[in-house]
């Protein structure tokens, strides 16, 4: 079985204090660290079991700078057989559209019968990157899918609905499934992991091995137009609440009290 | 009327001089091979270098092996043992002359005759009594009162096996007893009778017994005599009471690195070249560890004090021996050759994951055995293995994550590392530049940089080094995690990195000593960074600058409280720092300072520091803290001070689910001191 994994490189923002580039159209990332996507991260969990499962091969590839090596070089210490960057300084401030489209271009080009995505990325949570590829690829597609198994020919698959329902589905291969997090527990990947793998070399894809220009990446080739990125402002009725842990929480006790929630 | 003597009587018309050596030479042989064949696995384990420090470990082995002196931390179990090995010990003397009268009826050992010989032989009677006594105590004990450290949770058990044994050193002592006192009655005797109390004491019971039948019962006590000792001899190295054997080597090597992680494979320049890393089969431990399972005595103490195994967790250290030896016997069998257990693999079915994450490496299992088995390093060895499988538990992925990414588990950035010491009332915190000098480092860590209640502690510590007149630094983004926990762990390249990375940083400036409050990091620096730097917990620069008159204290914050003090692991167990923090506090005045029952040495783990902070276990049915917390309640303390952030936070958790909230408070030796300073 041939599995396609996609992978996304994005920055972490859990802990960090975030504001706004100028230009309002961004956040500021230069002191951001950046991971792979941990939606993405269940995903390739996912293709290397299901090659262990039945044998076949996994290839990874991200539409992602430089940097992102390193992301691409966990994935094949996750037991992924090789790993692809697409990349191109014009890819930047791409949309969804354009992610898809080079993946779809990318992937055409090769036998598969699985492509597997995270459904959302943390960062924009976009979740059209999956659909879409699928669409480009001419073949069915699923998102939120929380357990897989192949036979005949076949994906059977279980998804998570609303209200805690799961709903069991089939679907020919090949196919684009967009699984959610928590199908299954992905590995840890040690530094010796990593270290094993070195030496694979990882090619940079660019646009004329895709048959694509520089007008149909980046912001030109974009669908989606950002008009503006910001904070919320405090709205009506919102407190922000100041001072110490002790402080706040009396603080909060007291509000639950006077709404008459406690 | 003399008796004859077994020598003299031939056995079905066989001189028993040839029966004495058919059975010498059949015991010996099948002894022989069957410890070659123990020791034959020993060689295929991986090398462990334990043959330096001969004085050193001569002394271990005079102390602990034959002085036992561990044993009396269970007073009456203790007390019951070392009557049994000094007895063993009088005894094996005489074992060799009753082998030797096989052979000739007046076999002596050479020195042991005239005078000499009747000394031995009243406190040989002596011993006999004593141990016979023993043994009946001994089963007593485990027949009825059952002490639960004695059980085997989850097996099929070797309870039985005990019994054997204090069974045939039971009957050994009879037989013994038999064939003197069958010896005395047909003899003239002027000595009285207690100095032969055991002689007597059978003698009595054979009074009546017709001479015929009593020149049988001596030369049959004779003769079961030996086959009950050669039984015993060869029942030793198939039981749990191998120990018998090795329990002194074991001492003797004994693990003389205290607190540090031995390396992946010892005589490896590179680990990372290595075809695997950690160990998933009991040839990958070392000859020293395969040594201890063989050691192991089943006493249970390692498990009765282990905090995992008290509050429910998978984990009971004495089983891991136990489970290990059984599967290495069954692996290499002493007849035949190794088996293949495919589908039972020791690290994962054997020995279960849980089990193996469980430990909070507090050290407490190998404190208590009295022959000093060990348990962490072979648990992080279990670790790194089951790392390279990728088999690390969630909840501490993302922790181990952060670490490699950002030098901190927080998944801080690095620019935040020093945020603390902005803004402190009434001193200025400096960060020292490479090429700069400082009298101490101050080591934060990332929990005194990043975790907000234990900011708090660093704050409180630049105080006093400020208020004090230290010259003190921080090392600020260049600082790293400290990687305690993360080698215990197992991920060995990742400790390596974190390391290096503050060897660097050390390396860069210059400075006369490291100071830090958590006993983590004064733990890994101190024995495990393979470079060596000067390094003191903040309680032992506390001591030095109350001695030296530069911090005085006033008892306003304390009130005559009645304070305990709580032994973090790593600075008590590992590094033997007990007495500088219970100086510090009895520095401050009308500190009414009181120990609980589990104190010093005996302390009990919080539940880890580091990382292990976010590991997440299943199976437990309450907490550590909270257990450590009632502890405290018990002995009626109104303050708890601890000298380790992670111990500080498991215990004001525990504060709070115990409903001790308000009635006990949880502080840090470094805080107790600030707030106490006039
Ligand atoms: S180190 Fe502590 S937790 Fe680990 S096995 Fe020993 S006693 Fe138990
Ligand atoms: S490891 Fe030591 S303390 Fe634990 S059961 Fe064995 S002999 Fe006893």
């Amino acid at each position: 079985m041939k599995i396609i994994a996609c992978m996304k490189w994005i920055p972490d923002t859990s802990e960090a204090e975030l504001s706004i580039a100028s230009g309002g159209k961004d956040i500021k990332k230069d002191d951001l660290d950046y991971d792979l996507n941990d939606w993405d991260r269940f995903a390739i969990e996912e293709a290397v079991q299901l090659k262990e499962k039945y044998e076949g091969a996994v290839t990874v590839v991200s539409v992602a700078p430089e940097d992102a090596e390193e992301m691409l070089r966990e994935c094949l210490a996750r037991g992924a057989d090789e790993a692809f960057q697409i990349w191109n300084d014009s890819f930047e401030g791409s949309d969804g559209f354009v992610v898809a489209k080079a993946l779809a271009e990318f992937i055409k080009k090769r036998p598969f019968d699985l492509v597997l995505t995270g459904t959302l990325a943390e960062d924009d949570g976009g979740g059209q990157v999956g659909g879409m590829l699928a669409a480009m690829l001419g073949v069915p597609s699923a998102t939120l899918v929380s357990r897989i198994e192949i036979s005949d020919g076949k994906a059977k698959f279980r998804r998570e609905l609303e209200g805690g329902l799961y709903e069991n589905v089939e679907m020919g291969l090949p196919a684009v499934i967009s699984v959610a997090t928590g199908l299954n527990e992905p590995r840890f990947v040690s530094i010796r992991a990593v270290r094993k793998v070195a030496s694979v070399d990882i090619p940079t894809v660019d646009l004329d091995e895709l048959g694509m220009n520089e007008n149909q990446v980046g912001m030109e080739g974009s669908k989606i137009v950002i008009e503006k990125v910001y904070l919320p402002p405090e709205g009506e009725g919102a407190e922000i609440i100041k001072g110490s842990t002790e402080e706040a929480a009396a603080r909060l006790a007291e509000i639950l009290k006077e709404k008459g929630v406690l | 009327m003399t008796i004859l003597e077994p020598a003299n009587v031939p056995l079905a018309g066989v001189p028993a001089p040839s029966v004495a050596l058919i059975v010498l030479i059949a015991s010996l042989s099948f002894f022989a091979y069957v410890m070659w064949k123990r020791i034959d696995l020993l060689k295929r384990c991986a090398p462990d270098p334990r043959f330096s420090d001969v004085s050193q470990r001569i002394k271990m082995m005079v102390l602990y092996g034959f002085g036992q002196l561990r044993q009396p931390r269970y007073l009456g179990a203790g007390i019951l043992h070392i009557l049994l090995f000094a007895g063993f010990m009088i005894l094996s003397l005489r074992s060799l002359t009753l082998i030797g009268r096989g052979f000739s009826a007046d076999f002596h050992l050479p020195l042991l005759t005239g005078s000499a010989a009747f000394v031995y032989d009243v406190i040989k009677d002596y011993t006999v009594l004593v141990v016979l006594v023993v043994c009946l105590i001994a089963i007593a004990r485990r027949a009825i009162w059952k002490p639960q450290r004695y059980a085997h949770p989850g097996t099929s058990g070797h309870e039985g096996e005990a019994y054997i044994i204090l069974g045939l050193v039971s009957a050994l002592m009879v037989t013994d007893m038999i064939y003197d006192g069958s010896a005395f009655i047909g003899e003239a005797h002027s000595e009285p009778w207690y100095l032969f109390p055991a002689t007597n004491f059978a003698a009595m019971f054979m009074k009546s017994v017709p001479s015929q039948a009593l020149e049988q019962l001596h030369i049959g006590g004779y003769w079961a005599h030996i086959l009950f000792f050669f039984g015993l001899l060869n029942y030793l190295p198939i039981s749990k009471h191998f120990h018998v054997i090795t329990a002194i080597p074991n001492v003797y090597f004994a693990n003389l690195n205290h607190g540090k992680i031995k390396p992946v494979k010892y005589g490896v320049d590179d680990w990372m070249e290595l075809e695997q890393c950690g160990v998933n089969d009991l040839t990958g431990f070392t000859w020293k560890h395969v040594l201890d399972f063989y050691s192991c005595a089943d006493c249970g103490r390692c498990s009765d004090n282990c905090p995992a195994n008290i509050v429910g967790r998978a984990l009971s250290p004495k089983m891991i021996s136990i489970k290990a030896r059984d599967y290495a016997y069954a692996k290499y069998p002493v007849f035949g050759t190794p088996k293949d257990f495919k589908d039972k693999k020791l690290v994962g079915d054997i020995i279960t994951e849980d089990e193996i994450w469980a430990c909070t490496t507090c050290g407490a299992c190998e404190q208590e055995c009295p022959i000093f088995i060990e348990y962490i390093d072979k648990i992080v060895d279990m670790r790194r293995y089951l790392i390279e499988q990728g088999a690390l538990p969630q909840s501490l992925q993302k922790p181990l994550q952060q670490i490699k990414k950002k030098g901190n588990a927080y998944g801080a950035v690095k620019s935040k590392r020093s945020a603390w010491a902005k803004d402190i009332e009434g001193v200025e915190v400096r960060e020292l530049k490479k090429g700069e000098n400082a009298e101490y480092l101050f080591f934060v860590d990332s929990c005194g940089s990043f975790d907000p209640r234990i900011q708090e502690i660093s704050k409180s510590f630049a105080r006093i080094l400020g208020k004090s007149s230290c010259d003190f630094a921080i090392l600020g983004q260049d600082e790293n995690d400290s990687g305690n926990e993360v080698r215990r762990i197992g991920e060995e390249g990742l400790f390596e990195q974190v390391s290096e990375k503050n060897i660097e940083a050390f390396e860069a400036r210059n400075f006369r000593q490291i100071v830090t409050f958590d006993p983590h990091a004064f733990n890994v620096i101190k024995n495990d960074y393979p470079k060596k730097f000067p390094i003191s917990h903040c309680s032992q620069l506390l001591s030095k600058l109350i001695r030296e008159n530069k911090i005085k204290f006033s008892g306003e914050y304390l009130k005559g409280r009645v304070v305990t003090y709580h032994d973090p692991c790593y600075l008590g167990r590992h590094n033997n720092v007990y007495e500088e923090p219970r100086f510090v506090i009895n520095s401050i005045p009308g500190a009414r300072f009181r120990d609980m029952e589990r104190s010093r040495s005996r302390s009990f783990c919080c539940s880890g520091g580091g990382i292990m902070l976010w590991y997440e276990n299943e199976q437990e049915t309450q907490r550590m803290g909270e257990r450590r917390v009632r502890m405290a309640q018990e002995i009626g303390a109104q303050v708890i001070v601890t000298a380790c952030p992670f111990c500080l936070i498991n215990l004001e958790d525990a504060i709070k689910t115990t409903g001790n909230e308000g009635k006990i408070e949880v502080i840090d030796l470094v805080e107790l001191a600030d707030r106490s300073m006039s």
